[in-house]
């Protein structure tokens, strides 16, 4: 085997990251490049797929350099990315037809209630584990399908590919048409079961089989990059919250971990077969590296944690980088009774609306930008809380402790709060960054660079614990407060709103 | 493009050299250091003190930095910015060494915890996030006062509490030491808060060169060191830590 260093690729929604590891799991090198969030309309989210690849390219390179290592020195490169976000690109010439359409744009919201009723939200919750919704990719295809001209007859000629990032960064890189299962079970077009794409969801939702990439495994070498970074295997890819599954070491049933990023994604290990949730939960893939069979996990996903943070970083204006949310929420001692609730993109888990908006509850004239900040950050803490409660309910057995990773457990208050309003304790691992250490470790099981999964769990190591501290009955009033913000913001679109 | 300012160039240089080393400077040893004539530096040296930039010691009438500079540079980076942009490197360190790692910064003299990444044996232990610790009797402390030669400077002869038989407590050698911290980089404490307790730590530098803070491993003397002085592997660790952070927050690699 060659190279003594293993790098991932972490394509996320806000940037592009790529870290190099040692043999002990132990960052040796990272680079990162944000790239930009186009919002042509309310609702919309779309990113460029070519500035993203150029981004992926650059950042290996920098990070490469930077430890003045070369791609000789790697025994092999990893994927994990932002999932769901579809790309349609050209056979021949491989450029993108559109923007890629992101996982939080909502323009497919009709075409999903049209589904919906002519389908059965069961029919598909039986098939996929997933609602339909605006979330998954699917209906995006759907969408780019119905309102390019041509693009659907160039679809069925086979003349268009689809793809999620993986795909496409797989395509750039080693010229196949590929993603793995995790990324292909959050598309509403693949069986859940069979882990096949499936004919039936195929012709409801109106996507042509011939333009879908083959569905491979989460660990195995899918090819070598071409130039210029030639020669390395590419040997994993993952949706980035299985890859944090994977990199907090969850490998045994009831092992369970929460992403705390753009948006926040708890998932629980659930075993060898799907569990089917009566909570507002998804049942998707785990992981499906190539020693064991696949495995499947419940996942509580809130679409809105860190962006909310980066909306009033950006739009607001109150603070000018995202930890000084935590030094403005300082300047006063709690919420002084206001509630934000970010369902920007509607609300996910366990709610699953997306006719809800953000709003803002609990204004007096007390309120000060300490305590809308405050706001911000407990807004992260209360949305877990619900799918904590759901979790615990479909389970049957409730978690004793939530491991924690992600960029938002850089803040300290904010984790405090959660321990506090999940009653549990809050673990960090010694590698907050979970997702490039989980397609890390991916790869390096494919190429042998890591004998098995055991020897991975003797590389995770507590960093930090937040103990709850609340009293009990002043946490149920805070949650008794959320969930009536929760319910102001629900119902707030309007079927004719977007004519 | 326009040209370059000379004067605001000789007066950089002036308030580098004493920010650097020796915390106070004579006209004719900045004259000397910079081989410029001694008038020039004198021109140069008012202004600054106009400007509160600098001020001179009215015994000895040395210069040294003056307190609006002082304010401006170390009340510049929030604690919870370098939290955030420190978390990869504080990780690795822990991992790398074994031992738990802190970050600090200064606050009124004493070295607030800003950061704590766990010992990664698993053991139990709690988050010191938001205390406070004594700056001359810790590692943190010591790489934060030695490039804030001007707290340094105002600590009283009575300041240096004594906790253990090993605390530093006179302040001329306590500013000696820190004038070798300075110069090699790094600190080292050796049972001078617990017994049979050690630390070891670097300064963070930003952009500007201001040093904002400092990270550094503790653990007990037996690990830390080797015959009485800390084991050189783990010194690059704390040192390369420094370098990444500082990095990070757009320092010029060094
Ligand atoms: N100290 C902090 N306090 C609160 N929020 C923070 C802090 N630091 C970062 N964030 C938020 O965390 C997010 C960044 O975390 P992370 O890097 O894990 O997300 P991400 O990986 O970019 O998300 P994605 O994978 O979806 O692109 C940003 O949304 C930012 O607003
Ligand atoms: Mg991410």
């Amino acid at each position: 085997m060659d190279g003594r260093y293993i790098a991932s690729v972490d394509q996320g929604t806000a940037s592009s990251r790529c870290f190099v590891f040692d043999n002990g799991a132990r960052i040796v090198s990272m680079a990162q490049q944000e790239h930009r969030q186009h919002f042509p309309r309310p609702g919309w989210v779309e990113h460029d797929p070519e500035e993203i690849w150029r981004h992926v390219l650059s950042v290996i390179s920098v990070a490469l350099q930077k430890a003045e290592l070369s791609t000789g020195d790697l025994c092999a490169l990893g994927i994990a990315n932002q999932r769901e976000t579809t790309v349609l690109w050209d056979r021949r010439t491989g450029a993108p037809v559109h923007n890629a359409i992101n996982w939080q744009d909502t323009r497919t919201d009709r075409v999903c209630r049209e589904l919906a009723r002519e389908f059965g939200q069961d029919r598909f919750r039986e098939k996929t584990g997933l609602p339909v919704t605006t979330y998954f990719s699917g209906p995006k295809v759907r969408w780019l399908l119905d309102h390019i001209p041509g693009l659907r007859e160039r679809a069925e000629n086979g003349e268009v590919l689809f793809g999620t990032m993986d795909s496409w960064l797989i395509w750039n890189m080693c010229g196949r048409h590929v993603t793995d299962v995790t990324n292909a079970s959050r598309t509403l077009l693949m069986n859940i079961h069979t882990l096949e794409w499936d004919r039936d969801l195929l012709d409801v939702i109106g996507v042509p089989a011939a333009m879908l990439p083959e569905i491979r495994p989460s660990s195995e070498v899918y090819g070598e990059t071409g130039s210029p970074l030639a020669g390395v295997p590419v040997a994993s890819a993952l949706g980035d919250q299985h890859a944090a599954l994977v990199g907090q070491t969850c490998f045994e049933p009831g092992e369970a971990k929460c992403t705390f990023g753009t948006g926040s994604f708890l998932v629980l290990n659930t075993g060898p077969r799907p569990v089917v949730s009566n909570s507002g939960l998804l049942t998707t893939l785990a992981y499906k590296l190539d020693s064991t069979g696949a495995v499947y996990g419940l996942e509580g996903s809130i679409a809105n944690t860190g962006a909310l943070v980066q909306w009033f970083r950006d739009n607001i204006g109150l603070i000018g980088s995202a930890p000084e949310i935590e030094t403005l929420a300082l300047t006063v001692e709690d919420n002084g009774g206001c509630y934000f609730v970010p369902a920007f993109s509607g609300l996910f888990a366990p709610h699953w609306r997306s006719d809800a908006r953000g709003v803002i509850a609990g204004l007096t004239s007390y309120i000060n930008k300490g305590h809308l900040a405050r706001a911000v950050l407990e807004a992260t803490a209360w949305q877990t809380r619900e799918v904590v409660d759901a979790m615990n309910a479909d389970y049957g057995s409730n978690l004793s402790e939530l491991k924690v990773d992600g960029g938002m457990t850089a803040d300290n208050l904010l984790m405090q709060f959660l321990a506090d309003v999940i009653g549990v304790p809050a673990t960090r691992p010694i590698v907050s960054e979970t997702v490039s250490l989980g397609a890390a470790y991916s790869a390096g099981l494919a190429v042998g660079f890591w004998p098995d999964i055991a020897s991975l769990k003797h590389n995770w190591h507590k960093a930090a614990e937040w103990v709850p501290k609340m009293d009990p009955a002043e946490r149920d009033r805070g949650y008794r407060k959320w969930k009536k913000a929760v319910s102001r913001a629900i119902d707030w679109l309007d079927d004719d709103d977007d004519d | 493009m326009p040209g370059r300012i000379q004067s605001i160039e000789r007066a950089a240089a002036i308030l580098r050299l004493l920010s650097g080393r020796t915390r106070r400077l004579a006209v004719a040893e900045l004259a000397g250091e910079l081989g410029l004539p001694k008038g020039t530096v004198y021109g140069i040296l008012r202004t600054l003190q106009l400007v509160g930039f600098v001020e001179q010691d009215s015994e000895s009438g040395k210069y040294q930095l003056g307190p609006a500079l002082l304010h401006m540079g170390s009340s510049y980076l929030d604690g919870n910015e370098l939290r955030t942009r420190a978390l990869n490197w504080a990780d690795g360190l822990a991992a790398r060494s074994g031992e738990s790692v802190r970050i600090g910064t200064l606050h009124e003299n004493q070295v607030l915890i800003v950061h704590h990444v766990f010992r990664p044996d698993d053991s139990r232990q709690a988050l010191e996030v938001g205390t406070l610790m004594p700056s001359h009797a810790t590692a943190l402390g010591k790489a934060l006062l030695a490039h804030h030669l001007y707290i340094a400077a105002e600590l009283a002869a009575d300041a240096l509490v004594s906790y253990t038989a090993a605390t530093v407590t006179d302040v001329h050698s306590f500013r000696q030491e820190l004038e070798m911290v300075a110069q090699r980089g790094w600190a080292s404490e050796l049972g001078e808060l617990f017994q049979g307790s050690a630390s070891i730590a670097a300064p963070i530098e930003d952009r500007r060169q201001v040093t904002v803070g400092a990270i550094g491993i503790a653990g007990p003397i037996e690990r830390l060191c080797d015959n009485g002085r800390p084991r050189a592997e783990l010194v690059n660790y704390v040192m390369e830590a420094a370098r990444a952070v500082s990095r990070e927050l757009g320092a010029i690699p060094w």
